[in-house]
């Protein structure tokens, strides 16, 4: 029961109306987190001041431009001591409530992020003031990591606002803006001026200073129904189904959550937060959780870093990127780099088609505008930097151009030849392929030390990901400059070294062919689309061979044969061809493909379709097809890396996540392998190969791995 | 082994939610049968052993034993015991089945098997559950709701809203007959007041002159709890091979939520004959099954094929089935299962008709198989109902 305080964690001060300011203010950190010590050092505070005779009540801020930004992530992902951390976990909490029944009065003055543990601190005070500032967000995220709130936000946060409302925000993970967070009731009150955030805590702590949490005083009733009235019952019905239907059941911490809320919120604050401390320990030593945080957190956010930037090179201003083809996909490269702030030059052959492509900004902008994110001047200022064109002349001086052409060599050949004649002579020239491999490409250029794939994804404002393809002479001096300026549009990029259909396509293709196999074995459609959907894939198979199109599909397939000169042999190549010129159904586009995609309504897999593949009764079963899915698509990912494709294993598991939609509960598809374990895997592997055919054969390496437990990761 | 036999059954009539019986307390409805039972048999209640009861929502005033609470209350010995259970949907069967086995074994010579629902009274589900509102259970367990599962059953084996609306119209058309030619007269004892003022004499539900026409305008009941509770998610993750849940169910093709109760006094051969009570059936079989949950409502056939074999018949050597209408889908699965002609069962109208009061319907369906078996001068029935969270109960009986 120490009252110390802790100063490399924070400062204590008590002002001459006794009342205490404890001000977070980590040493050595760039903001503050919570871990082992933030707590502890946060009570032995609070126990300070409710010690001493002198002092009224305490404000709880921060000196930092976060309050607290949430839990340090590093530190709870490093234990392995389970028992230990919820016996840390559980008295954490007993000091949270020694705070809040101490008998004086806390108020957290919110400054900026507060969120996790962070709003679990503020949630034990008796009262929150926040300073209005669009710039941050107040809630409890732990879900979206996979983990879920530990620090008793889980029972606080329903006896404050009511279970229904806090069910959507613990188990959404929300974080709000401190306007919607007061409208919520997460904080009590706004104060528009930093400058008075405190003084107008100190205030509330004078003039009102209540010291009794809600749930303490006699006859406390939930707001909105307590636990077992029948509203309330019906709400956990209800949120189970909803939540199921959304995780699919692969993402646990989001069930634990409502199990803290419904097994917690029937009992006394200190028997409550025990259950809670329960399912937090559960999370936090879950696969899922350790692969979400890994990938998601911290892989992610290296290579949003530049973290496979080549170190020496400087970093790069673009000052006038062009753009070739104004398309779906020129378009969207315009968008984003003029939203950058980065003046741009979308250049097609016709004016027309230029201005067409501009448009797309406008209306971008426009719907921001109708849904309240945007306004006129932003639009203007952004559309000002798009300048379309059908003038060459026009790129003169762009340091960076990406052609955004049609699939053709010889067109491709025709505008790196054009474009180098005018942009800067030591610019950097993109292709933004998908599929024909950057080496050939660069053939054309005068310059291939600068010539490098930029692979977009569509929606490109939507999607996050681009890969960098490196052709055979790409220099350093091109890479950095690609990394540069994909962190400059705010997007990740993934670096992968050449090859037909580079990484994402390449694996990809594997999923939606393993779709169209199980339509040849007679597995009935319904179930091929809803096994990827359960496995955690955003999109069965069948649905996005319908958007991609049969037809581009079966055009990729066959300028594949003739370039390998090989005959293809898989399902696409049997399949496509007989959608688009047998039954006339190339995809979406054309309101026909694998489904019916009426005027009204959702749209629904064509009824014929069983008829032309029937449905045999041994066909593939549910849980073996979820199973398949995600084994082809890590396998071709394993193959990239050991092809070298992949340079790194990180790679394969960020660019999966964030390119396809591979499910981030495994980690990614290179992380899938260990999460189910790699002797279980080539098992996998093996028994597919026997039944499906050699594309599931295992290569040695990763048998030799299976043999010696090694994990994959490189 | 001594035989189980029916000496008598009655039944109050079915109020429609919130209609006639809103003012009667579910102990008065129990009150109202014992009273009748006891005075038609002419009955020495210190003979009764027990009273068993079915009731699914047992809390406020259908709560605290009311089984014993109505022997009681109906004036009856000290010495009958009361007992009050809960098998959801086929309570009132299961309470006959439990109180034939006693006799059976030959512990109990006499009692009295029952069943009773206020269901304007107490609401359904008032009860909780985790089945529902745990999210640790109902997430692993696949939880949907009835409806959901009845919509879900018609996904599944392909049956369509207009063969669903077709049987619906069969129900009620044969319930109206049923009343035109005095089906239930042997059974249904009218419910009164403190002044002896009939409140209820009959079905209430029947809605004579039901048309195909008039249930296709009525709207699908579970789309959108389906769609925003969540639910049909949940049932598609269950059965991947399903697109979607066609929302086929609505009111007209759904049983109808209604007040009621029913009772069978029942016991042994020497004991009828030393009471002067004319046996009217033996009881041949009875069974209870689990079924999978998530699509609960499949159990009457695996049942009633489960007693057959127990009673050593075939589905033909039934002369006629009662299997309650809780929506008309579980009945078309029950055909698939128990292919039987149409004409066997039902044969006065179901509880789409004529309703479903939860903890008594098993009780009265069992009752109306003996009195049709009575007026068609026939020998063996068979009662199944299909239940709640996955299971099925049957009971097979015989003339003598």
């Amino acid at each position: 029961m120490s009252a110390q305080i802790d100063n490399s964690i924070l400062t204590y001060e008590v002002d001459s109306d006794g009342i205490a300011v404890i001000t977070v203010d980590m040493k050595d950190y760039p903001t503050n987190v919570l871990n082992d010590k933030t707590v502890p050092a946060i009570i032995s505070a609070a126990r300070h001041a409710i010690a001493d005779d002198n002092v009224k009540g305490a404000v709880i801020t921060s000196a930092k431009k976060d309050f607290i930004a949430g839990a340090d992530l590093k530190h709870f992902t490093s234990l392995t001591d389970q028992e230990a951390l919820f016996n840390q976990v559980v008295e954490m909490n007993q000091g949270f409530i020694e705070m809040e029944t101490g008998g004086k009065p806390f108020v957290a003055a919110i400054n900026g992020n507060t969120l996790g543990g962070g709003y679990e601190v503020a949630l034990g005070c008796h009262h929150r003031i926040a300073w209005n500032n669009a710039g941050y967000k107040i809630g409890l995220p732990e879900v979206t990591l996979g983990l879920l709130p530990g620090g008793g936000g889980t029972q606080r946060l329903p006896r404050m606002i009511g279970i229904e409302n806090a069910l959507q925000i613990i188990v959404q993970g929300q974080q709000l803006r401190p306007e919607a967070a007061l409208k919520k009731g997460l904080v009590d009150h706004l104060v528009n001026d930093l400058d008075e955030l405190v003084p107008t805590a100190k205030r509330w702590i004078k003039e009102v200073g209540t010291s009794d949490q809600p749930w303490n005083v006699k006859r406390f009733k939930i707001p909105g129904g307590e636990v077992m009235s029948p509203k309330v019952a019906q709400v956990f019905g209800a949120g189970t189904a909803l939540t199921r239907g959304k995780t699919k059941g692969n993402y646990p911490s989001a069930q634990y959550a409502m199990s803290c809320v419904y097994e917690g919120c029937q009992l006394p604050m200190e028997k409550a937060i025990i259950v809670e401390a329960r399912y937090f320990v559960k999370s936090l030593f879950s696969k899922e959780a350790h692969n979400i945080i890994r990938t998601g957190f911290f892989n992610i956010g290296k290579a949003n870093k530049g973290g496979a930037r080549p170190k020496g090179v400087d970093k790069f201003e673009f000052k006038k990127v062009g753009i070739l083809g104004a398309g779906m996909m020129g378009a969207g490269i315009a968008y984003v780099t003029a939203k950058a702030g980065v003046d741009c030059v979308l250049k097609d052959v016709s004016q027309e088609a230029a201005d067409t492509g501009k448009s797309y900004s406008t209306g971008l902008m426009d719907k921001a505008i109708a849904k309240g994110y945007g306004s006129a001047e932003k639009k203007e200022a952004l559309l000002s930097k798009i300048n379309a064109t059908n003038q060459m002349a026009d790129l003169e001086g762009c340091d960076l151009v990406i052609e955004a052409v049609f699939e053709n060599r010889d067109l491709k050949a025709t505008v790196t030849k054009e474009t180098e004649a005018v942009m800067m002579e030591n610019g950097i020239f993109a292709s933004n392929t998908s599929t024909l491999p950057i080496t050939g490409l660069a053939e054309a250029s005068k310059n291939a030390e600068n010539f490098i794939g930029l692979h977009f994804f569509s929606p490109v404002d939507k999607m996050p990901l681009v890969e960098i393809i490196m052709g055979e002479k790409t220099s350093d001096y091109a890479l950095a400059a690609a990394i540069d300026y994909v962190m400059k549009i705010k997007k990740t990029p993934i670096v992968v070294n050449d090859s037909r259909g580079f990484f994402t396509s390449r694996v990809f293709s594997t999923f939606t062919n393993e779709g169209m196999g199980l339509l040849l074995e007679g597995t009935p459609p319904a179930l091929i689309e809803n096994a990827a959907l359960d496995a955690g894939m955003p999109v069965g198979p069948l649905a996005v061979t319908d958007e991609v199109n049969l037809g581009l599909v079966m055009k990729i397939l066959r300028q594949t044969e003739i370039d390998l000169d090989r005959k293809d042999e898989s399902a696409a190549a049997k399949v496509a061809p007989m959608m688009v010129e047998q039954f006339d159904r190339p995809g979406k586009r054309q309101g026909k493909g694998f489904y019916e995609y009426p005027e009204k309504g959702k749209k629904y897999l064509w009824p014929e379709l069983s008829n032309h593949f029937p449905t045999k009764d041994d066909h593939p079963l549910y849980e073996e097809i979820k199973t398949r899915y995600l084994t082809i698509m890590a396998l071709e990912t394993y193959r990239c890396l050991e092809e070298g494709v992949l340079t790194k294993g990180e790679d394969g598991d960020v660019g999966s996540i964030l390119g396809f939609g591979f499910p981030i509960y495994t980690g990614g598809a290179i992380s899938y392998i260990g999460y189910i374990g790699v002797q279980q895997f080539v098992e996998n592997c093996d028994g597919f190969a026997q039944k499906y055919g050699e594309r599931f054969q295992v290569p040695d390496s990763l048998r030799d791995r299976a043999r010696k437990s090694e994990p994959v990761m490189a | 082994m001594a035989d189980a036999y029916i000496f008598d059954a009655v039944r109050t009539p079915r109020g429609k939610k919130k209609g006639s019986l809103w003012e009667v307390t579910p102990t008065q409805l129990v009150v109202t049968l014992l009273k009748a039972l006891k005075e038609r048999n002419d009955l020495d209640t210190s003979k009764v052993e027990d009273l068993i009861l079915g009731c699914v929502t047992q809390v406020m005033e259908q709560g605290g034993n009311i089984a014993k609470t109505a022997s009681q209350q109906a004036g009856y010995s000290n010495n009958v015991s009361g007992m009050t259970i809960n098998r959801f949907c086929a309570s009132g069967l299961e309470a006959f089945n439990i109180a034939a086995a006693k006799i059976m074994s030959g512990q109990i010579d006499l009692m009295i098997a029952g069943g009773v629902e206020s269901m304007s009274r107490v609401q359904m589900g008032s009860d909780g559950g985790s089945i529902f509102m745990d999210p640790a259970v109902a997430f692993d367990q696949y939880f949907v709701p009835q409806g959901i599962s009845a919509d879900l059953i018609a996904t599944k084996w392909g049956y369509t809203r207009d063969m669903l609306d077709e049987y619906a119209v069969r129900s009620q058309e044969r319930a109206a007959q049923a009343w035109e030619k005095q089906a239930f007269a042997k059974s249904i004892i009218p419910v009164k007041d403190v002044n002896g003022f009939t409140i209820l004499d009959r079905d209430e539900n029947v809605r004579p002159g039901t048309t195909k026409d008039v249930l296709a305008g009525l709207n699908p009941s579970f789309e959108m709890m389906g769609a925003m509770g969540g639910f049909d998610n949940v049932a598609l993750q269950k059965y991947p091979e399903l697109e979607k849940v066609n929302h086929v169910h609505h009111p007209g093709n759904s049983s109808a939520i209604v007040d009621g109760a029913a009772v069978i006094l029942m016991g042994s051969k020497e004991m009828g004959e030393a009471l002067g009570l004319t046996p009217r059936a033996k009881v041949k079989s009875f069974s209870v099954v689990g079924t999978e949950p998530t699509i609960m409502l499949t159990g009457p056939g695996p049942a009633t094929q489960k007693a057959l074999k127990k009673a050593g018949m075939e589905k033909n050597d039934v002369d006629l089935y009662e299997v309650n209408e809780a929506f008309a889908s579980m009945i078309m699965r029950f055909l698939d299962d128990v292919p039987i002609d149409q004409d066997k069962l039902n044969v006065n109208g179901g509880a789409i008709a004529m309703g479903h009061p939860l903890g008594a319907t098993g009780n009265i369906i069992l009752g109306t198989v003996l009195d049709e078996l009575e007026a068609q001068d026939k020998e063996v029935g068979a009662a199944a109902l299909c239940i709640g969270g996955g299971m099925g109960v049957a009971t097979i009986i015989e003339r003598v």
